[in-house]
């Protein structure tokens, strides 16, 4: 699998590590609803098919970027910087 | 039906072998069961087997999308253990080492079940007391385990690297010595045999495609041969776990899906005994009956339902092996594949009533099941036939992630690439 980082170009997959679901919206710091804090930590929609992922380029930039990607196919379709608006 | 002996063996060999009957029947679906098992695995074969014997539960039809025995029940690396920490854990997986070392009289039918033990290797003195701690706690709960010194190991698996000048030098190692490995088609079909010959249906090529529901209850299921209504749905299809529950709209759940890779090398002359693990990285090794060695190591570490892996892991899994027998070097691999584990986000499985009424489920297992398969067909069937947990398997609710009753083995948070 190749990630194209943003920063770096094409690079190699064992160049990165991965930070899992990126569809997920962390609650308010400050927010003591036990349940969003649950279903952020713990509830996953695990998708067979298109997947957006946080990825770090650890060995790299190490930037932190959202990739979509095809969970069946491993294809990817988009990379950008997290906190990138899609 | 002619039970399975030694006699038998000899009497059909100066017979031309015409005397065997097929091991189980291709049966037609009937419209009505009283319990329907999704998923034609170890785990789902055990369930219906288990259903029949513990509970006297036989009008059970088991819906397998493929043939039986075409998952992960068919292709992973066949270890048999219960060397865990945890209370919510050791009781379980040792309630199913005992249920192995039964398993070919109680099935008559020999899934060459051999404890030839597992021995974790430590390289560094913390990790020397982390094992004895897991030792201790074995011992606590009844299971065996013995450290190990160099000494011991090299007297034991002879083609180990114990030289101190190796990347990561062997400090010592953890036994369990009831440990061992078990033939994986064997277990599939023995407890399709077992379970075929109490009653059960086995519906091969029989995918199912939704849920009939009254309501909130689940009634029956849709499959690609007709409907089939069950008074209780049992849902226990591993890596497939998310894609089914949405077909009954169960839109989010605490499992991934990943992939895991393992090898099998060409065959080789008697090399290793014994199952070993590498504590510098991940690697678990052993040898088959017909030479190969059999191994593997960490999931890929991302989401994945491709039944393919990718070259990072291979590479680090050979290094690894290679550290550990250096005479692997000139070894040729003959295959490898990727299955697709339902990783939940405590490391820890699932076996629950619900989530919606008449519905029960069984996943979570990891990339850990294999060895779980009889205890895991023991609780589920319990669980199905009484409505509640079963004492051995009460720890591994559904509900016990938000309520923070979570069974994480390894330490490792809410990352289920990582356990």
């Amino acid at each position: 699998m190749i990630i194209k980082c943003p920063h770096c170009g094409p690079r190699d997959l064992a160049e990165f590590s991965y930070h899992g679901d990126a569809t997920l919206t962390r609650p308010d710091p400050a927010s003591t609803d036990r349940d969003a804090w649950n279903a952020y930590v713990y509830d996953r929609t695990n998708p067979a098919g298109d997947h957006r992922e946080y990825w770090q380029h650890s060995g790299g930039c190490r930037r932190h970027v959202v990739v979509s990607r095809n969970t069946l196919t491993h294809a990817i379709t988009d990379v950008r910087f997290a906190g990138e608006r899609k | 039906m002619a039970e399975y002996s030694a006699f038998q063996v000899f009497k059909n060999g100066l017979t031309g072998n015409t005397g065997w009957k097929q091991a189980w029947r291709k049966p037609e679906p009937k419209q009505q069961y009283d319990v329907v098992i999704i998923g034609g695995g170890g785990h789902g074969l055990a369930t219906a087997y288990y259903l029949a014997v513990n509970h006297g539960i036989t009008n059970v039809a088991i819906c397998e999308k493929g043939w039986l025995g075409s998952g992960n029940i068919g292709r992973n690396t066949t270890i048999v253990r219960s060397n865990y920490l945890l209370n919510g854990n050791t009781p379980f997986y040792e309630h199913s080492m005992k249920l192995w070392e039964n398993l070919s009289h109680e099935l008559n039918y020999n899934v060459m079940f051999s404890q030839r033990g597992i021995i974790n290797l430590c390289h560094t003195p913390a990790q020397l007391d982390d094992t004895a701690r897991r030792g201790n706690s074995m011992r606590l709960m009844g299971v065996d385990a013995r450290m190990l010194t160099p000494r011991d190991l090299a007297r034991r698996v002879p083609g180990l690297d114990l030289s101190a000048s190796a990347r990561f030098p062997v400090l010592g190692g953890l036994v369990q010595p009831r440990a061992g490995t078990a033939r994986h088609d064997a277990v599939a079909w023995g407890y399709a045999r077992a379970a075929d010959r109490r009653g059960v249906d086995i519906l091969e090529n029989c995918e199912v495609t939704g849920f009939l529901r009254d309501g909130d209850k689940v009634t029956g299921v849709a499959t690609s041969r007709g409907e089939i209504r069950a008074r209780k749905i049992a849902v226990c299809v591993a890596g497939s776990t998310s894609h089914m529950m949405k077909l009954a709209g169960i839109e989010k759940l605490p499992i991934e899906s990943h992939v895991l890779q393992a090898f099998v090398s060409e065959a080789l002359k008697p090399f290793l005994d014994t199952v070993v693990t590498f504590g510098g990285g991940h690697l678990y090794i052993s040898q088959s009956d017909k030479g190969g060695l059999v191994f593997g190591g960490d999931i890929d570490g991302y989401n994945s339902y491709a039944q393919h892996g990718n070259l990072p892991v291979v590479e680090e899994v050979m290094s690894e092996t290679v550290a550990l027998f250096p005479a692997a070097a000139k070894v040729r691999l003959l295959r490898s594949w990727g299955g697709i584990m339902d990783m939940s986000m405590d490391g820890t499985p699932i076996i629950t009533t619900g989530p919606l009424t008449g519905m029960y489920l069984n996943c979570g297992w990891c990339y850990g099941g294999f060895k779980a398969t009889p205890a895991s067909g023991w609780c589920f069937a319990h669980t199905i036939a009484r409505d509640e947990p079963h004492e051995l398997s009460a720890a591994f609710t559904l509900d016990r992630f938000h309520r923070g009753y979570v069974i994480d083995e390894k330490g490792q948070g809410a990352t289920p690439w990582k356990h």
